[in-house]
């Protein structure tokens, strides 16, 4: 029998085989004297333990933490305003992906540069870009890459064939971070603007997708430094489910270990040549600025000082905007993504701060803790 | 009302409510606007009579064009009234250096479809325009219709009333996403682009107590029960596995991110019939969607909400979409 598509998802989304996990996440809970909070890291799981409702199959001592991982989210609005001040030269055509168009920052979304005439495309695969670079040969190209180490490849190869090809009107403005550093930071405050982040979090559901690249082996400094155990979870809600029922097995036996849930997919050392692709193109810088986070160490990407001159940061430097801008006051994204809140408690959730009217980070894309939140409304029903 | 209009305001969800509210509603206010039916029905009851602009891109896509579907959507306005089709006119708006062969290929197809709902273009307008000024070809279509049952209403919804999807849903979204420009994906996927006064004729043949009914066009059939729970004041609780969703449509959603319920179609519709008639009202539907299921009731556990029922029993808010439809990132 071939292999579908359907059966990618479907058992995956079976109503017995959850009900099952449920059971033995339940057992397994009730011989804990504590509450565990799982951080589910990447805002893929955040959005699908809240499309399947899996807060409502976890017993009383089990919660969860929506963590930093959405690329669209974290994008500090300085950094928004790169893209709308990009994508309203005249000579620009802006491309990113998907979600990114709609967050807005301090001048307004890419939504509405296009509304004021810039010509901004969302694409689903990068390599679109060189059609639309062939196409418009009179105008600069700017790929305005997001994400985490699932899409820096992506854009990495994008990279070699603009080079390769000799295409003269790509450029790149880079906006790539990476997971671990993040993980660290929200244990291991460094930021010298905070003094402590008293962060709540004892275990960590790593995302399968970024193991599909980096290798399970990125997360092997938690559960051996800093004593929190990791387990490597696929996306769909069984995949969630059995990443739960092994951490918390993890803690009934009283071990902190990194495993694999998803190993579909992921290996302990990952796609090596991906790897290699990265570090071919890519240093690490020493601060991003993560919105409702602050500067953390290491935790982004820049093209290399030789590939400057695809560099739409350098190319572009005399019209973008440098001064950082910090969120509204009300907002506590911040506390949220340390576990310290629950979207709930924040005074302007689902009023002032709404999915179409967004205040703060959680709150921009679908995979924020408060966009889930307030789509989904786990917890509220 | 933000400063200016962008994309996300013509999604069918919240942004358009809000643009269509602040300043369409604001100074056209009147009684029968008011009730944001489908059609409008007017001279007491006797007419529908209702109006919509296609835009789509592109022009022709599988199983369906342009001229199909400016027919399709205003005559399923009228016959989700529980109206006869009659009196259409149509209005064009060309741009300069359009082909006259596409142009006529697509009239054509509105003629095919005028033929099926028994109705006829009665006044038209056209218009050419400079290069740029619209993307290739506009349509508008305004249409009356005879009503021939009466009452049916998003406001008319009540407790203990079933709820019904007339096929599976999504095909016209998911279709219309893969052929745009920039999402290289090849599917055999069709548009279910279609007339549904046939359908409607054959429910009211059949003495079926609907309460309303509306095709799922944009927003899809989230954006039509949401639109029914606030107008009829109900919650509107909905069985998620029973909501027939093609395979193909399926893959595409998970792809991009997507939910089936959030597509557009245009010859999909959702009805409420009085929970005594579901089995029969099932019964004329599958005579010409196998797929068209039962999918949920009208009950009072959260007013104005829609909830969606899972099969390992969770229960979560089915909101309005929102915003613009943009593939996930990762």
């Amino acid at each position: 029998m071939p292999l579908e598509l359907k059966n990618l998802y479907d058992d995956f989304r079976d109503g017995r085989t959850l009900k099952a996990y449920a059971r033995i996440i339940a057992d397994d809970a009730a011989k804990l004297d504590r509450s565990i909070n799982i951080m589910e890291v990447c805002g893929g799981h955040t959005h699908s333990i809240m499309k399947f409702g899996l807060p409502q199959l976890m017993p009383d001592n089990i919660n969860f933490i929506h963590g930093p991982g959405c690329p669209v989210c974290i994008m500090p609005k300085e950094r928004i305003d790169h893209a709308y001040v990009l994508a309203m030269q005249q000579d620009v055509i802006l491309v990113t992906l998907g979600d990114m168009i709609k967050v807005p920052g301090s001048r307004g979304s890419l939504q509405d540069a296009r509304s004021r005439g810039a010509d901004v495309r969302f694409v689903y695969s990068p390599m679109e870009c060189i059609k639309i670079a062939e196409q418009n040969p009179q105008k600069k190209v700017v790929y305005f890459a997001i994400g985490f180490e699932t899409t820096t490849p992506m854009t990495a190869v994008l990279l070699e064939q603009v080079i390769k090809k000799r295409i003269p009107n790509i450029f790149f403005h880079i906006n790539h971070v990476t997971v671990p550093e993040v993980m660290k930071e929200l244990i291991d405050s460094r930021d010298v603007h905070v003094d402590s982040y008293n962060n709540n979090i004892d275990a960590f559901l790593g995302p399968s997708h970024v193991s599909v690249i980096s290798g399970a082996k990125i997360y092997e400094k938690f559960p051996k430094d800093y004593g929190r155990p990791v387990v490597v979870s696929g996306f769909e809600p069984v995949d969630v489910m059995q990443g739960i029922a092994m951490i918390v097995r993890q803690f009934v036996e009283k071990r902190s270990e990194l495993e694999i849930q998803y190993k579909r997919a992921v290996t302990y050392d990952g796609n090596l040549n991906s790897q290699r692709l990265i570090n071919t193109y890519f240093d690490k810088v020493s601060l991003f600025r993560w919105r409702g986070l602050g500067n953390v160490p290491e935790s982004g990407l820049k093209l290399k000082n030789e590939f400057a001159q695809y560099d739409a940061e350098v190319l572009f430097k005399d019209v973008l905007p440098i001064a950082e801008i910090e969120d509204h006051k009300l907002c506590i994204c911040g506390d949220i993504l340390r576990g310290m809140a629950k979207p709930t408690e924040c005074t302007i959730f689902g009023t002032a701060c709404k999915p179409s009217s967004p205040v703060g980070s959680c709150m921009v894309s679908s995979e924020g803790a408060c966009a889930a939140y307030y789509k989904y409304g786990n917890l509220i029903l | 009302m933000t400063k200016n209009i962008n994309i996300a305001h013509g999604n069918g969800g919240e942004e358009n409510n809000d643009l269509i509210r602040s300043i369409f509603y604001k100074h056209f206010e009147n009684d029968i606007l008011a009730k944001s039916e489908d059609a409008a029905v007017i001279e007491n009851g006797k007419l529908a009579f209702t109006t919509d602009s296609f835009t789509v891109s592109p022009l022709f896509f599988p199983g369906g064009d342009i001229g199909k579907l400016a027919v399709c959507g205003t005559c399923n306005d009228l016959a989700m009234m529980g109206a006869k089709p009659k009196y259409l006119t149509c209005s064009v708006i060309i741009e300069e250096g359009f082909s006259s062969y596409e142009l006529e290929k697509i009239v054509r197809s509105m003629k095919k479809e005028l033929e099926l709902n028994g109705a006829m273009v009665v006044s038209g307008d056209t218009k050419v325009v400079p290069k740029g000024s619209v993307d290739k070809l506009f349509i508008n279509t305004t249409g009356i219709g005879e009503i021939e049952y009466g009452g049916i209403s998003a406001h008319a919804l009540k407790e203990g009333a079933s709820i019904l999807v007339s096929r599976d849903v999504g095909s016209h979204g998911a279709a219309i996403f893969a052929a745009r420009e920039g999402i290289e994906l090849e599917t055999s996927l069709k548009t279910d682009c279609a007339s549904l006064y046939p359908e409607v004729r054959a429910l009211m043949d059949a003495g079926i107590d609907i309460a309303a009914m509306r095709d799922a066009t944009r927003g899809g059939v989230a954006a039509v029960l949401n639109e029914w729970a606030k107008s009829s004041d109900v919650c509107i609780e909905i069985e998620e596995e029973k909501i027939p969703v093609q395979e193909e449509v399926k893959g595409i959603c998970e792809m991009l991110g997507f939910e089936a319920v959030n597509l557009a179609n245009e010859g999909t519709f959702v009805l409420a019939v009085a929970g005594s008639d579901k089995e029969r009202a099932l019964e004329v539907l599958q005579k010409t969607h196998t797929s068209s299921t039962i999918i949920g009731t009208v009950t009072d556990l959260h007013r104005g909400r829609v909830i969606l029922n899972s099969s390992w029993g969770t229960k979560r808010f089915l909101d309005l979409p929102s915003g613009e439809l943009l593939p996930r990132i990762c």
